[in-house]
């Protein structure tokens, strides 16, 4: 018996170390059932064991890199800063712009809701995490961040980015946490295609991607659709950016679902920062209540000063359109029709149109067809007049009477036009 | 029991390590798979912890101390991972009792012999946890890419190589 053990000694080391371990697989698989849930206790401590020993050397070695780049950046690397405050001012305005346009549409969506009695969950809190590792590994896509239980952190809850969404908490540890990134072949998130409102289960894959794969064929989903979280899942909110579609094919190992690979919104492969979402609400937060005001009166001094600018535009038009029923009833003074004055001195800078004089110039008379006494020009001046001499130019015809219709009396043309006959 | 000669190689050529090396050489090697992963994430095809597995392996030629290293190595690195715990530590089993058993009958201080060792039993790592997730775990959609797991075995082996003459320099004769 005891040369079977000495001389099969390798073998069975290996045979036992094995089967241990598959027991330990066995029973790690049986429970729990849910996959990317979190450990049991004994495997939860000796994970703890193991994190608890590399952690340390990951946030040392993150805060030599972390300082280095900070040192960099905010006191030696400022060259573009000034540039940068501009441009982010100048997107501050169009924000601004652009809240106040859509704070109407969210304060009507609010409304419906309520008479919905449907339940939003709003984020009301958050708190700020760094990255400082990974499993090492590209069959588990898991990430390490520097905040733990001891910062309100819990197992569940959902990491984020300003750009979309990152995972959530596996294990939580009292300084450190563990992330499982929605790229992991383990993870799942309730999603919602934006355009076309179908809801749909996410999944990680094996080489890393996101992909969609519980769909039927659906003509009217297509590449470069965004996905949003559905809040089905209750770890996400509802809202959240995922990613876009980027492609659409058959699945070969599940038909006839589809295939349908997202490009995700956050960069789950260079993250330095993300945001575990610790609290959320059905009521809007009170400084997204303050944000929505202020967009609403930004929207409201905008209408003010759209109907105003309509107004004064609409006096405007009414104006020239009076002035523009006179001048037909007056070519003469019609700016077209008026000839350059050659008597004008040289010089002179003619007369810039008003609503009053919306031809521009002063208005002449036409010249003279036939001349008589009263015609400009005519007349000499009372110098050179002698009392109870004749005219100077001979005996002038008096005018004919003119028999007048009480229609011509009526009519503004015959009014306007009798100064120049 | 087998009779050791004066030239066998096992007696020749079987080395040991002080337990300061033994224990920070593997763990150096997690820490750094960690943190290397962490600086540019395409370094995951990396594998330090297998090429240490391996070199402890192949040079202390017991293949009780290679599947225990390997083991140990494997859970320590599935313990990072959010995988069940023993995916790795099985496949480095074996694939130290089969390095330290090939290590008996092979000059592994030869360049050739640690880079076809290298290429190999990067590859056999990849088949051994296919199958681990493919039958014991039940995941259908376990796939092998044979073009990414041969560039994962060119590029452990490169990386293998000088690690190996720097790990022989912490050798301790017998």
């Amino acid at each position: 018996m005891e040369s079977f053990f000495s001389r099969f000694k390798n073998v069975l080391v290996l045979v036992v170390v094995l089967l241990a371990q598959t027991i330990g697989l066995a029973i790690q698989v049986r429970r729990p059932a849910e996959q990317g849930a979190p450990d049991g206790p004994h495997v939860t401590l000796l994970r703890k064991w193991v994190i608890g020993f590399v952690t340390p050397f990951e946030r040392f070695f993150h805060g030599i890199g972390y300082n280095t780049r900070y040192g960099w950046s905010n006191y030696i690397d400022l060259r573009n800063t000034r540039q940068q405050n501009r441009d982010l001012q100048a997107e501050v305005a169009r924000l601004r712009l652009e809240q106040s346009e859509l704070a109407e549409d969210a304060k009507q969506g609010h409304r419906l809701q309520a008479m919905l009695n449907f339940q939003q969950h709003y984020v009301t809190s958050t708190v700020a995490a760094q990255v400082i590792g990974s499993s090492g590994t590209d069959q588990s896509r898991v990430l390490y961040i520097d905040k733990g239980s001891n910062d309100g952190l819990k197992v569940d809850q959902a990491v984020i980015t300003p750009d979309g969404i990152v995972g959530k908490l596996r294990e939580v540890l009292p300084r450190t946490a563990q992330v499982l990134v929605i790229n992991d072949q383990s993870s799942g998130a309730g999603v919602l295609l934006s355009t076309t409102r179908i809801r749909a289960t996410l999944r990680g894959s094996p080489s890393g991607r996101i992909v969609i794969n519980n769909l039927t064929p659906d003509e009217r989903i297509k590449p470069g659709e965004q996905v949003l979280t559905s809040g089905g899942d209750q770890i996400y909110p509802r809202g959240l950016p995922v990613g876009t579609i980027e492609t659409i094919a058959i699945d070969p190992d599940h038909q006839p679902y589809t295939m349908i690979q997202l490009k995700p919104a956050a960069n789950l492969f260079q993250l330095e920062e993300v945001l575990i979402i610790t609290g959320t609400q059905t009521d809007l937060p009170k400084l997204a209540q303050k944000d929505l005001a202020a967009g609403l009166a930004t929207a409201e001094q905008r209408a003010a000063a759209a109907k105003a600018a309509a107004e004064q535009a609409a006096a405007d038009a009414a104006a020239k359109t009076a002035s523009d029923m006179v001048a037909e009833k007056l070519p003469s003074i019609h700016e077209a029709e008026t000839e350059p004055d050659p008597t004008a001195a040289p010089g002179t800078t003619p007369v810039k149109p008003t609503v009053q004089n919306p031809a521009g110039v002063v208005p002449k008379p036409l010249p003279t067809q036939h001349a008589d006494r009263y015609t400009p020009g005519t007349t000499p001046p009372a110098s050179t007049l002698t009392p109870g001499a004749g005219h100077p130019a001979g005996a002038v015809a008096a005018p004919q009477p003119t028999v007048r219709t009480p229609r011509q009396q009526e009519s503004p043309e015959s009014e306007t036009a009798s100064p120049n006959n | 029991m087998p009779s050791l000669s004066y030239t066998s190689r096992e007696e020749i050529e079987q080395h040991s390590f002080s337990p300061a090396v033994t224990l920070l050489v593997p763990v150096a090697a997690i820490i750094l798979q960690v943190l290397v992963v962490k600086l540019y994430w395409r370094l995951d095809i990396l594998d330090l912890p297998l090429i240490v597995a391996i070199f402890f392996s192949v040079s202390r030629r017991s293949p009780s101390a290679g599947t225990l290293t390997g083991a140990g190595i494997g859970l320590l690195q599935d313990a990072l991972t959010g995988r069940p715990i023993g995916v790795n530590g099985m496949a480095k089993s074996v694939v130290g009792y089969i390095a330290a058993s090939i290590g008996v009958k092979v000059d592994v201080d030869n360049l050739a012999t640690r880079v076809l060792m290298n290429f190999g039993f990067s590859l056999l790592n990849s088949i051994i946890l296919f199958l681990i997730n493919r039958r014991l775990l039940g995941q259908a959609e376990a796939h092998i890419g044979w073009i990414h797991e041969l560039i994962r075995a060119v590029i452990n082996t490169v990386v293998a190589v000088p690690i190996f003459f720097l790990l022989d320099l912490t050798k301790r004769p017998e």
